[in-house]
């Protein structure tokens, strides 16, 4: 028996790369699958989230311009932080799902190589959705796939990491920059995952992260006209649909909730082109010459 | 301070020797008090109506200032036309009360302003560094002028000030004041963030009132430290003290570093609380600035709206 004093952890928000508290200063308890105590996590107000989107709209400048590349390898980078800190994601996710350690474990692991997985698909998705197009005229015409912006993220509100790390890297891999809401209930591996994003050569507000009451956050965010789209996996039916409405002023694009009963299934590039804009450039192959040919 | 007769202070000003007596008499700084005054009035809490008329006002008080080298005429005229109205989607927002440019860009700015109340603002006498011989200063005033300036905007000569020649302080202001005739008004642009100490402040601010500036001005926006609360709140103080003794009222114009609408509403606040009311109008109080009506614009229609704005729906400067 020690009679070291417990050290509990403050939970904090991660915005514009540094962790403040709750702009209202009001925090909520967050219990386990047993109404247990765990921590208070910060109830964050609808300010929190203006300043979210400032801090997120500073960083995608930075974020969308740099190379394929350099984002594959801070992504990967992430996920060996991640992989030493495996101990106490697996612990935080137990306790907020319910999960035994090894089904917890499961979760950890699937989310790491999610994570890595998508590192890996920062420079190979213009091969794949972009691509020079024959067009019947001397020009070289040019599909490019551009990040479409600021993207407010509704986490999922049963799968606290695996479903948080399942929205989260789609959206800044292809180079936007992303306000997260975290699962209303289980918010901590969220919380914690800002702390590694923090040690991981990650601009400071590619990912600003927030916790609260879902439906009070994400209402300012969905009318928020500098918000450019918005990923509505975390919402109910009714919230959803009245976000999507909100949504619709500035044209914002939508993504909405799909039913997914098992995160850990291979997901596809779905997530990732959702939150594509094709830019397309025509470009004169060269003068054309009396013979026709400008070759 | 006792009030007296208006002409109080001419003795003051009779010989160096009385003016660096007088300057040097004045009570000194309390700093730690005053930033502490100036922090604790930056904490009211401004919402809903009282915010609106607060952002109208702040508008209204917007000096809106392009001094680079790089201007070109394109970017005065719209900045001119920005001016006039600042949210073209709404036409109840207030045109600022003037734009703020180089000597050489006053015809354009006075055209791209005509049939408004904007007022032009040039800077003058070698701003920033105010490093030249007096007559080129005097000229670049009687040329802003000649242009159609409503206002000069010059800076002290702050290499005299602070080696205590504050004779020729004040003679180059009284010149450049009549050289501005009676169709400009002066705005004295200290440079706060050379002065050092506040003691500093205070004596350049008497100093500028007393050679008959209409509006003293913290800082040129090219320094390291522009306007802050506590130096505003000083200056704000000093015409305060200033129009006990003497009756004349002066405005005050902080610069440069402005650029949030909660920054400004703070500074308004400073303004009521130490002066009143009667400095709460473009005429006596003025933001030198670009980038903070861009925020106040924004602001302005969240308020109308409902929802936050962006940087999509103002212009890009």
């Amino acid at each position: 028996m020690s009679d070291r004093l417990t050290v509990l952890k403050t939970y904090k928000l991660y915005v514009g790369g540094k962790f403040p508290r709750s702009e209202s200063g009001r925090v909520y308890e967050v219990t386990d699958s047993k109404q247990n105590w765990l921590a208070n996590a910060p109830l964050s107000s609808r300010k929190d989230a203006r300043d979210a989107v400032v801090a997120a709209r500073k960083a995608f400048g930075g974020w969308s311009g740099a190379t394929a590349y350099n984002r594959g390898q801070v992504l990967y980078r992430v996920a060996e932080m991640l992989e030493g800190r495996r101990d106490q994601y697996v612990r935080e996710v137990a306790g907020a799902e319910g999960l035994s350690k090894s089904k917890a474990g499961d979760q950890v692991d699937a989310a790491i190589d999610r994570w890595v997985w998508y590192a890996g698909w920062t420079d190979k998705i213009a091969q794949v959705v972009g691509g020079g197009n024959p067009v019947a005229g001397p020009f070289f015409n040019l599909s490019s796939p551009e990040p479409t912006g600021v993207v407010a993220v509704l986490a999922p509100q049963k799968s606290s990491f695996l479903g948080l790390v399942s929205v989260v890297a789609p959206v800044i891999a292809t180079g936007n920059t992303a306000v997260v809401i975290a699962s209303e209930k289980s918010p901590l591996p969220a919380l914690s995952l800002g702390e590694v994003l923090a040690t991981s050569d990650l601009p400071g507000g590619v990912v600003n992260i927030l916790s609260g009451r879902t439906a009070e956050i994400a209402t300012p965010l969905a009318s928020h006209q500098d918000v450019n789209a918005i990923d509505l996996a975390g919402a109910d039916e009714e919230l959803a649909k009245e976000l999507e409405i909100a949504a619709a002023d500035n044209l914002k694009r939508v993504l909405r909730p799909q039913s997914v009963d098992n995160w850990s299934a291979a997901p596809g590039t779905d997530r990732m082109t959702a939150f594509l804009e094709t830019k397309t450039v025509w470009h004169p192959t060269g003068s054309l010459g009396a013979s026709g040919s400008a070759y | 301070m006792p009030s007296t007769a208006p002409n109080a202070l001419s003795d003051v000003t009779a010989s160096d020797s009385t003016l660096r007596r007088f300057l040097h008499g004045l009570p000194g700084v309390d700093a730690v008090g005053l930033e502490a005054r100036a922090a604790s009035l930056g904490t009211r809490s401004i919402k809903t109506t009282a915010k609106a008329y607060a952002i109208d006002l702040a508008i209204s008080m917007v000096d809106l200032t392009t001094l680079e080298g790089a201007d070109t005429p394109g970017k005065v005229r719209a900045l001119g036309a920005k001016a006039v109205r600042p949210d073209p989607t709404d036409r109840t927002a207030p045109s600022t009360a003037a734009v703020c440019v180089y000597p050489d860009m006053v015809a354009t700015a006075k055209e791209a302003v005509a049939g408004s109340d904007v007022k032009v603002a040039s800077v003058a006498t070698a701003f920033p560094a105010g490093r030249a011989p007096i007559a080129v200063k005097l000229a670049d005033v009687r040329e802003a002028v000649a242009a159609g300036a409503d206002e000069i905007d010059m800076v002290i000569d702050r290499g005299a000030f602070l080696a205590g020649n504050y004779r020729k302080v004040y003679d180059e202001i009284t010149a450049v004041k009549e050289a501005c005739g009676t169709s400009a008004r002066l705005k004295v642009i200290f440079e706060t963030g050379e002065l050092s100490t506040y003691d500093n402040i205070r004596r350049a601010s008497w100093l500028g009132m007393l050679a008959g500036a209409d509006f003293i001005k913290t800082s040129t926006g090219k320094v390291a430290v522009n306007a802050t609360p506590a130096n505003t709140l000083l200056m704000l103080e000093a015409v305060r003290d200033f129009r006990d003794r003497t009756g004349v009222q002066v405005g005050v114009k902080p610069a440069g570093g402005i650029r949030t609408t909660k920054d400004a509403v703070k500074f308004l606040v400073l303004v009521n609380e130490t002066v009143g009311e009667d400095w709460l109008d473009s005429h006596w109080f003025r933001f030198g600035a670009s980038s903070l009506l861009n925020d106040l614009l924004m602001q302005r229609q969240k308020l109308a709206t409902g929802r936050y704005s962006g940087p999509d729906y103002v212009t890009v400067d």
